[in-house]
């Protein structure tokens, strides 16, 4: 018996499918059978992110659906096929291929399409929009025929838009109507610097033009001949002149839409139809369209728990934006246009570092009702917090837009905020949440992340979230010690401070001079790593060797035995059949177990102590070098075979893994760090899941950073596209030093990307604009590591004295009678505590 | 009354680090503090990995107490009771070490 009701989704874009997600974790998945239209041949993905599909981002990596997703919850999709029309009457709608669906409910999510102004010759070929992954291979296809490439339209899409233009190597164009870029949000000084930052970028800006005509051109595919008797030529043209709400199925079916277009809901996002609901762009909402996918997921949220009979309601949204147009920071916020009676505006401008600032308040200047920021938004969350919660401001409002001087914190304290204040618009986490989860035992900003999702989305609240842990923590009563151990009263970050400037050497003047006691395995190996990244000694001097875990002090890595494994570095995967021949006979003479590493090299297990130098002795002479598998350093740059013989490589990913493992080998870094380079997008090597991922383009190579793999997966961050080998080697010397200087002890890059305030935009401005003035610097201390790399094996394989600790008794050349192999598939491996005892009974009886 | 056995000279051990000696059959792990002119003995034998591996661990102190972190799964043993940090129901051997005219010596219980 089915007792489910059915419920038809039609649409599945960012907004359809938030609401899938929002339904299926509430009770209403059990009351309904769901099933969802998707015109487009891929289910939902993220059009927020869509120029990032030309920056070496895959459909897959824009992919909002996690796999499985419709499976799981048995949710029906039909991909690819458009909902054609609604039978209000029967209660059934039928697509475009003709299956037919008969609905309890139906909740239109149909979205919006780009408008086109109707101009003479806008349907020439080469003339395309900006709103699908299809619309991105048209435009893609067709800038490979173009050096010109023109955008009508200088609002927020639009320059989105011209970012993959430039991003496609073409001479960029953007024409807008109005007398100022980003019209809606932003007044006319704001426009006007983003104007000049956008122009020193190559971006030629033409204002006030209204296209007449598109016809042929003399030099170009078109001509487009401007009301004022302007011209301009183009090879292509692209249509970003606003939306309009796609809302024909509706308006065909009966349900009320508004004058110029919107299907008309009330606050329950219910349609004039009580059984059919409309969100996102394609709904009307009190005269009004939300072009923002924010207040679409609101919508969604909604209509999830008026599904289930929970109270909730749509009262409007908050069109406060913050985003990054190529490069350049802009922010809008409530009455950006002062349009409020009686408002007054505040407006500071710096012409040399190229920033506007405007504030917009009420007549008695107690309550902030918008603003402007462009060139740095850095105040965006402050301001935004100050005018959703009514803040009373403080007496001189101005201070919030001044540069802020040494003596004084102009910034809105968290603790300013009601509970109730949101937090994190992304994922509509309030600040009560959020305290909740810190109450709850999450004392880090990965925790909280994790916990709450808040500053997860786009990122931008992750500074506000972090002051708001601060505060929280601090009223807690939790002493959030950051010492590294009872013997410093430091951070690893002091301590390598402290050994920079002060030029320490050794562990032991570091303590005498700022610590206490003897030390302990805690500090000892964090200032062995932050010594060896800065000097880069041989890690066994004899002031350095009490400092090293086993791993390092034996160089190979103890197994559960006591015996150890050794690697020998196999640099990128590649090696001659000799190396792996000398391999195999080294493996055979010592009876040692072999198994294929993740890491694109060999693993021989089962070495004792005494045997470590023999073993070595015969892999140095072979022409192996230290593979560093023991250290808390670089390990391996995994690769594929690329262009040299991949039918689709774009360049030789072998070539530069080679050399990037050369660069980088023997660096000693806070934990370990694992390179790859994929030869194509198709990105065989996996490198979006390392520290450091390169991948290729057409155009050069694609850097990704803070990637893991592991226990806690994080796809790594694209952080620079299109880079020649040498800017791309100077990006990674900075990154890597910077995080060799800055991480806490045995903290991944992941992690430290996860916890520093800031995120990835401060990383770009550190590594990208060289905002600390360190580049030069970070590049030096790496170079300096590159000077003194030694392979560890061979200088030890030297040293008589240093040979004197490979043995397991010091007085005796026996060996330890407790390792004991047994036999299994053809190798050795360890006996287990059984077998153990049975030979120790054999070898009494003999 | 046990009588001191002679084990190594001083300049096998490692200064703030360990060796392992064979003393009468048994695995010793010998450690070297020269900031507290001390040397300290203790059994090989971690009694949580079942490995004999107690000498490649590193040393220091802990509130004090001379201590040795284990290689393997880093628990901690006092260098002079060899009662284990975490659990004090846990201990391995501690034997009375001494380093006289340049030679290492430790007693064994009979």
């Amino acid at each position: 018996m089915n007792t489910k009701q059915t419920l038809v989704v039609i649409g599945n874009g960012m907004v359809g499918q938030h609401f899938l997600a929002k339904l299926v974790e509430t009770a209403a998945k059990d009351q309904f059978h769901i099933v969802t239209f998707c015109e487009e041949p891929r289910a939902a993905y993220d059009r927020v992110h869509l120029s990032e599909y030309f920056t070496g981002k895959t459909a897959e990596d824009l992919s909002l659906v996690e796999s499985g997703f419709f499976e799981q919850h048995g949710i029906e999709i039909h991909l690819g096929d458009r909902a054609a029309s609604i039978d209000r009457q029967q209660k059934q709608v039928t697509s475009a291929k003709g299956v037919v669906i008969g609905y309890d409910k139906l909740v239109l999510a149909t979205g919006s399409y780009p408008f086109v102004p109707p101009v003479p010759g806008h349907d020439r070929a080469q003339c395309l929009v900006y709103r699908t992954i299809e619309d991105l291979e048209a435009i893609k296809a067709a800038a490979e025929k173009s050096k010109i490439g023109t955008v009508v339209g200088g609002g927020l899409l639009g320059l989105e838009a011209a970012k993959a233009l430039t991003d496609l190597g073409l001479e960029t164009h953007v024409v807008e109507f109005a007398p100022r870029l980003m019209a809606v949000q932003l007044d006319d000084g704001g426009g006007a610097m983003l104007r000049q930052k956008i122009q020193a970028l190559g971006v030629k800006v033409h204002l006030n033009k209204n296209t007449s005509l598109i016809d042929d051109g003399a030099h170009c595919l078109h001509k487009m001949n401007f009301a004022d008797g302007e011209v301009l030529e183009t090879d292509l043209i692209l249509f970003s002149a606003g939306i309009r709400p796609r809302d024909d199925i509706a308006r065909a079916s009966g349900l009320e839409v508004g004058p110029r277009g919107g299907i008309v809901i009330d606050n329950q996002c219910k349609t004039s139809d009580p059984d059919i609901y409309a969100i996102g762009e394609c709904a009307l909402w009190n005269g009004q369209i939300f072009g923002l996918v924010a207040p679409g997921y609101s919508m969604a949220r909604t209509v999830a728990a008026d599904l289930t009979g929970t109270e909730a309601s749509f009262t409007g949204a908050d069109m406060s934006t913050k985003l990054k147009l190529m490069g350049v920071d802009v922010a809008s916020i409530g009455d950006a246009h002062a349009r409020t009676q009686g408002a007054l505006v505040y407006t500071y401008q710096n012409g040399s570092s190229e920033i506007y600032k405007r504030l917009v308040v009420s007549q008695n200047k107690k309550q902030l009702l918008g603003a402007v920021l462009v060139g740095d938004a850095s105040g965006y969350g402050t301001l935004l917090q100050y005018c959703l919660n009514g803040i009373e401001l403080p007496e001189n409002p101005d201070s919030l837009i001044l540069p802020q001087r040494h003596d004084e914190s102009v910034g809105l304290g968290p603790d300013a905020l009601p509970a109730s204040a949101q937090i994190c618009s992304c994922h509509d986490v309030s600040k009560g949440q959020v305290c909740g989860a810190i109450e709850a035992g999450c004392t880090t900003m990965g925790q909280l992340k994790a916990e709450t999702k808040a500053a997860t989305g786009c990122g931008g609240c992750a500074a506000l979230l972090k002051s708001v842990l601060d505060c929280e923590l601090i009223k807690l009563g939790v002493e959030v010690s950051t010492d590294i151990c009872e013997h410093f009263p430091h951070t690893r970050q002091d301590l390598y401070n402290l050994i920079m400037v002060e030029q320490i050497k050794t562990f032991d003047e570091l303590l005498d001079k700022h610590g206490r006691g003897l030390g302990c395995e805690v500090c000892k190996q964090a200032v062995g790593s932050i010594l060896a990244s800065y000097w880069n000694d041989y890690i066994l001097e004899k002031p350095h060797i009490g400092l090293q875990d086993t791993n390092d002090t034996y160089l190979a890595n103890m197994q559960k035995d006591g015996t150890y494994s050794v690697v020998p570095r196999v640099t990128g995967g590649e090696i001659t059949p000799d190396g792996l021949i000398a391999l195999g006979q080294v493996a055979k003479k010592y009876g040692l177990y072999t198994k294929i590493t993740g890491g694109q090299r060999v693993d021989l297990f089962g070495a004792r102590v005494e045997q470590l130098p023999l073993i070595w002795q015969e892999l140095i002479e072979a022409g192996f070098e230290s593979g560093h598998a023991y250290g808390k350093s670089l390990r391996t740059v995994k690769s594929c075979v690329g262009s040299t013989w991949c039918r689709f490589g774009v360049d030789d990913s072998v070539g530069l893994a080679i050399e990037l493992e050369n660069r980088y080998k023997g660096l000693r870094a806070p934990h370990k760090i694992k390179f790859a380079v994929s030869g194509c997008t198709r990105e065989c090597a996996e490198a979006q899941g390392k520290d450091i991922g390169v991948i290729a383009t057409e155009n050069g190579w694609n850097l990704y950073v803070c990637g893991n793999g592991g226990m806690k997966p994080r796809h790594a961050d694209l952080f620079a596209t299109n880079l020649d080998k040498a800017t791309l080697i100077k990006y990674i010397d900075r990154v890597l030093i910077f995080y060799v200087r800055t991480a806490a002890r045995l903290q991944r890059t992941s992690v430290w990307m996860e916890n520093m305030e800031g995120g990835l935009d401060y990383l770009k401005a550190v590594i990208l604009e060289d905002r600390l003035g360190l580049a030069a610097e970070l590049e030096q201390q790496m170079q300096h590591v590159i000077d003194t790399y030694q392979c560890e094996w061979k200088t030890t394989l030297q040293d008589a004295q240093k040979l004197k600790r490979f043995r397991h008794f010091v007085n005796s050349d026996q060996a330890d009678d407790n390792v004991v192999f047994v036999e299994e598939r053809g190798q050795i491996r360890p006996a287990n505590a059984e077998e153990r005892k049975h030979f120790k009974l054999i070898e009494e009886a003999a | 009354m046990s009588t001191w056995i002679d084990v190594c000279h001083i300049d096998d051990l490692q200064p703030d680090s360990g060796v392992c000696a064979l003393v009468q059959g048994r695995q010793v792990a010998i450690f070297y503090l020269p900031r507290l002119h001390a040397v300290y003995a203790i059994g090989n034998y971690d009694p949580f990995s079942e490995a004999n591996v107690l000498s490649r661990g590193m040393v220091g102190d802990l509130a004090g107490q001379p201590m040795l972190a284990s290689p393997m799964y880093k628990q901690h043993f006092n260098l002079q009771t060899g009662i284990c940090f975490e659990d004090a129901n846990v201990s391995v051997p501690a034997y009375p070490a001494r380093i006289e005219n340049d030679r290492v010596a430790i007693q064994m219980p009979e």
